[in-house]
């Protein structure tokens, strides 16, 4: 199997039904992307794939055959993508373990549609949860990301 | 007794006669001498404080500043706030601090226990003199350097000068003389005047993590990494003293990447923090690791607690709420008496569930053995235990082991127990010490959780002819943390009944408390917040019960209720433990109960003109020895949905260091009470826990939280004032808050939580 992985050709040969999660994580060392249950349900595992926000968590590697995956790591070079800056200048982490499904779920929420009504939010976030709970803050920092609001 | 000693969470644990125990939790050490003074706070704690800033703070040739953090970091924030702490008393430029973690060693460090919400209660104070510490002997190596006295010698923003000279230096420059000089005593060193301080107080302060946390970079105990690492999950036990009959290693095995199947012992019970026992697989990743673990085919033998099941224990613990045998833990005027007649009598019975804590990132350790030493990195909240039950359990002097922390994806009192740390320490000694990481996938940490406890909270009161209660009688049922300690004492230690029932202070002649037996079937462990969640829950629920049979306004009846403001001696309510601090620093003031009250419901408009099926709720609660109120806003749809959009939560906690994170810890608080009194539980059948996953056990998501949340810092303006807790007293008054908004919005009173479908009939 071959794929991308934050611009870098990669190849596995192991478990075709390894999730993508775990080849991140424990082939590539790249441990941006968390795990937080294994099912799809949480959306701490959140990566990109072609671009689609995805639970790595539950995404055979048959699947990301061919793809183009993005993990928080590979976002920006620099940790300046507009989420980021947002994240960052509302102090939106509280234990910060959710924080880069989080914030590849409002990349990719962003990506799609520039200007998202709370509708748009609650849909898209809703798969991802955080246990500290900071959704007021995420909701703020997406919006100041969209350039929709400041504090 | 001998083995309990040393337990140390949030303090040793003491004997007190044969077979009575008692988790002193930070009560003045029974150690010290008896014509000693009494000690509270970071002094109080084992191992006390030692005065030298060598200790908290290095500063570098280049003038970095690095501040060693010794309380874990779980979301609240601590690294940051220590680190202005020091800062600010050192007067070093923010943009030049950086912080590390501190090993376990509480000898060098004092308590690490990373609870009880005390970390800036009882470290605030030591670290800023930690940091005026370093600044004099800065500006002593200065004056010493340049021949001047050092009352001449000025520390400002990260620069030594002397005016009359002219001479100036970086902290850099003067640090390595610094360190050899001598550590000024306490009692001579000048704290800043709170209008000086640079980022104490400040709303502005950016999350020290934040660039590691933003970028993926940040590590926590699920990404620690080692050379050669193995990668190992664990059956455990469904049912707490349960043991593994059979299992198939072959199958597992025959998993590529699987290494080795390794059968690990049940502990004797209680247990303590020790690991359940069971099988592990180790393989060369997670994945396989977790597909080996299918493949094990385990037959379980359960133990005496294969029936638990919360239905029947449910009826128990009401059985035991409605009996007389409980021991009384509270008793003033007489509220026997008071409550023969019938007359204008209330009672009502409440049922709180176990919960799980929970966290994002599910327990996970990673341990290796060399040379006779360990060194493991993991997520907790209590890394000294950690060290001396590893040491303990391999074998090893503590000094021995080395015990990294790493971030914490969440605590919320589960971390405190590191028995997933040391199930990575038994498994890397099978693995002739190669580096092994447990990871404990969700079903593990719900399935295998120190449970909060459950509860049945029976109250009973008599009302005047104004509608006062004259009489009150609470009874809490309910299996105590005590259980993982010792033979289950199977009644409420004095920091549980000190959690809000017994140092309850309402302005009632007559009240009794009573706590009748109930024994644990699983593990019982502290949940943020701990027993102040039933006992909010169903005073707070209660009191509005009477307002509501008495005719009147909530919040007019809370009031009066809570009587006028005074100061009153917790001892006097029966609380010796007071939540380890001075009584007399401390007392248990009403005044400051009132004005949270008053402030939140203000904020919230109370008492304003509501659409139907939607009202407003209040709460209010001490504990932590901080004083919180919340107005929850509901709406109740026709198919009995429940949603939040605004809810308003006021704090006094005393001084503020870092506003913006106290604020977050509010914020936090209100979204996780709203899944405590909306969703979540965990049930028990065949002595098993029901409940896998985030489907099972759902939790607050962005579109059912509460959508607005507005915080409310009260008081704090007098820095010579001392601080109240933060992480935990938030949640408490949340649930009994969003219940009795749905009272007043359906006229429906909830006295099972969670609602669950209650309302949908």
């Amino acid at each position: 199997m071959n794929l991308t992985v934050n611009g870098m050709a990669r190849s596995f040969d192991g478990d075709p039904e390894m999730p993508l999660l775990w080849y991140l994580r424990d082939e590539l060392g790249l441990t941006g992307a968390k795990f937080g249950c294994g099912a799809g349900l949480c959306g701490a595992c959140v990566v990109h794939i072609d671009g689609v926000a995805s639970f790595s968590c539950v995404t055979p590697m048959t699947v990301a055959d061919g793809s183009q995956v993005v993990t928080i790591e590979g976002l920006s070079p620099d940790g300046t993508h507009p989420v980021q800056a947002a994240w960052q200048e509302l102090n939106v982490a509280q234990c910060g373990y959710c924080q880069a499904g989080q914030i590849m779920q409002a990349a990719a929420l962003l990506a799609e549609t520039p200007a998202p009504t709370d509708e748009d939010i609650d849909s898209a976030m809703s798969q991802n949860i955080c246990r500290c709970g900071t959704y007021p803050r995420i909701r703020a920092a997406i919006k100041r990301a969209a350039g929709q609001e400041a504090r | 007794m001998a083995a309990l000693e040393n337990v140390s969470r949030r303090a040793v644990l003491l004997g007190l006669g044969a077979g009575a125990l008692v988790l002193s939790l930070g009560l003045p050490s029974l150690a010290q001498e008896p014509e000693e003074p009494l000690k509270f706070g970071a002094d109080a704690m084992p191992n006390g404080w030692r005065d030298d800033p060598r200790i908290f703070i290095s500063i570098d040739p280049d003038g970095t500043v690095t501040v060693t953090v010794h309380r874990s970091e779980m979301g609240q924030g601590v690294r940051t706030s220590i680190a202005m702490a020091i800062a600010d008393e050192l007067e070093a430029d923010w943009n030049r601090v950086r912080v590390a973690q501190a090993q376990a060693d509480e000898p060098t460090f004092g308590n690490q226990d990373t609870d009880g919400s005390r970390s800036l209660r009882h470290f605030f104070e030591p670290m800023r003199r930690a940091g005026a510490a370093a600044r004099l002997m800065l500006r002593e190596a200065a004056a010493d350097e340049w021949s001047v006295p050092v009352e001449e010698v000025v520390a400002e923003n990260h620069v030594l000068s002397h005016a009359a000279s002219g001479k100036q230096a970086g902290y850099g420059d003067m640090a390595a003389r610094a360190a050899e000089g001598e550590v000024p005593a306490r009692e001579t060193l000048v704290l800043k005047s709170p209008d000086r301080f640079r980022y104490i107080g400040r709303e502005d302060v950016g999350l020290i993590d934040n660039p590691g946390i933003v970028t993926g970079t940040a590590i926590y105990g699920m990404d620690a990494k080692a050379e050669g690492m193995l990668f190992a999950v664990v059956a455990r036990p469904p049912v707490v003293g349960g043991r593994a009959v059979s299992h198939d290693a072959e199958a597992a095995m025959k998993v590529p990447g699987v290494q080795r199947v390794v059968m690990i012992d049940p502990p004797p019970q209680p247990s303590e923090f020790q690991p359940l026992g069971g099988v592990a697989v180790i393989a060369t990743n997670t994945w396989a690791a977790m597909r080996g673990r299918d493949a094990l085919n385990i037959r379980w033998e359960d133990g005496p607690h294969g029936t638990y099941d919360s239905e029947a224990f449910k009826a128990e613990l009401e059985q035991a709420a409605r009996s007389t045998d409980g021991t009384v833990v509270r008793n003033q005027g007489d509220a026997l008496a008071a409550l023969q007649t019938a007359q204008r009598r209330v009672e009502a019975e409440y049922y709180i569930p176990h919960l799980a804590q929970a966290p994002m990132e599910a327990p996970a350790a990673l341990a290796m053995i060399r040379d006779g030493r360990c060194e493991v990195w993991a997520c907790v909240q209590a890394p000294q235990v950690t060290r001396v039950r590893i040491a303990e359990k391999l074998g090893l002097p503590p000094e021995a082991v080395t015990v990294n922390v790493t971030l914490l994806g969440g605590g919320f009192g589960r971390k405190s127990k590191p028995d997933f740390a040391i199930e990575a320490a038994l498994l890397s000694r099978e693995m002739d010490g190669a580096p092994v990481k447990v990871v404990w996938t969700r079903d593990d940490d719900l399935h295998h959780s120190f449970y909060h406890t459950v509860s049945v909270e029976r109250l009973e009161a008599r009302l005047d002819d104004s509608g006062r209660p004259v009489a009150w009688l609470h009874r809490t049922a309910a299996p105590t943390i005590g259980s993982i300690f010792a033979p289950d004492p199977m009644q409420k230690l004095p920091f549980e009944l000190g959690m809000g029932l017994t140092n309850m202070p309402l302005d009632i002649p007559n009240v009794r408390a009573e706590n009748p037996k109930a024994q644990a079937h699983t593990r019982i462990g502290w949940y943020r917040s701990v027993s102040n969640i039933p006992h909010a829950f169903a005073i707070q629920s209660f009191i509005a019960e009477l307002a509501h049979e008495a005719g009147r306004d909530h919040r007019d009846y809370l009031l009066d209720v809570i009587g006028p403001a005074r100061k009153i001696d917790p001892t006097e309510l029966g609380d010796v433990w007071n939540y380890g601090e001075d009584p007399a620093r401390y007392p248990v003031d009403t005044g400051r109960l009132r004005r949270v009250i008053e402030t939140v419901t203000e904020a919230a408009g109370w008492g304003r003109d509501m659409p139907a099926r939607r009202a407003l709720g209040l709460a209010a609660h001490y504990s932590f020895v901080s004083y919180v109120a919340v107005v929850a806003e509901v709406e109740v749809d026709e198919t009995g949905e429940v949603r939040i959009p605004v809810a308003h939560i006021a704090i006094d906690c005393g001084p503020h260091v870092n506003p913006d994170r106290i604020r977050s810890q509010m914020e936090g608080a209100v979204i996780m009470g709203s899944g405590q009194a909306l969703m979540s539980q965990i049930t028990f059948a065949q002595g098993r826990a029901q409940q896998n996953n985030f489907d099972s056990y759902p939790v607050p998501r962005m579109d059912t939280a509460p959508r607005e949340i507005h915080v409310h810092l009260v008081g704090g303006e007098d820095y010579g004032q001392p601080l109240g807790g933060v992480g935990e007293p938030g949640l408490p008054p949340v649930t009994p808050a969003i219940i009795n908004a749905i009272f007043a919005a359906t006229g429906q009173r909830i006295r099972r939580l969670p609602v669950g479908n209650q309302l949908s009939s």
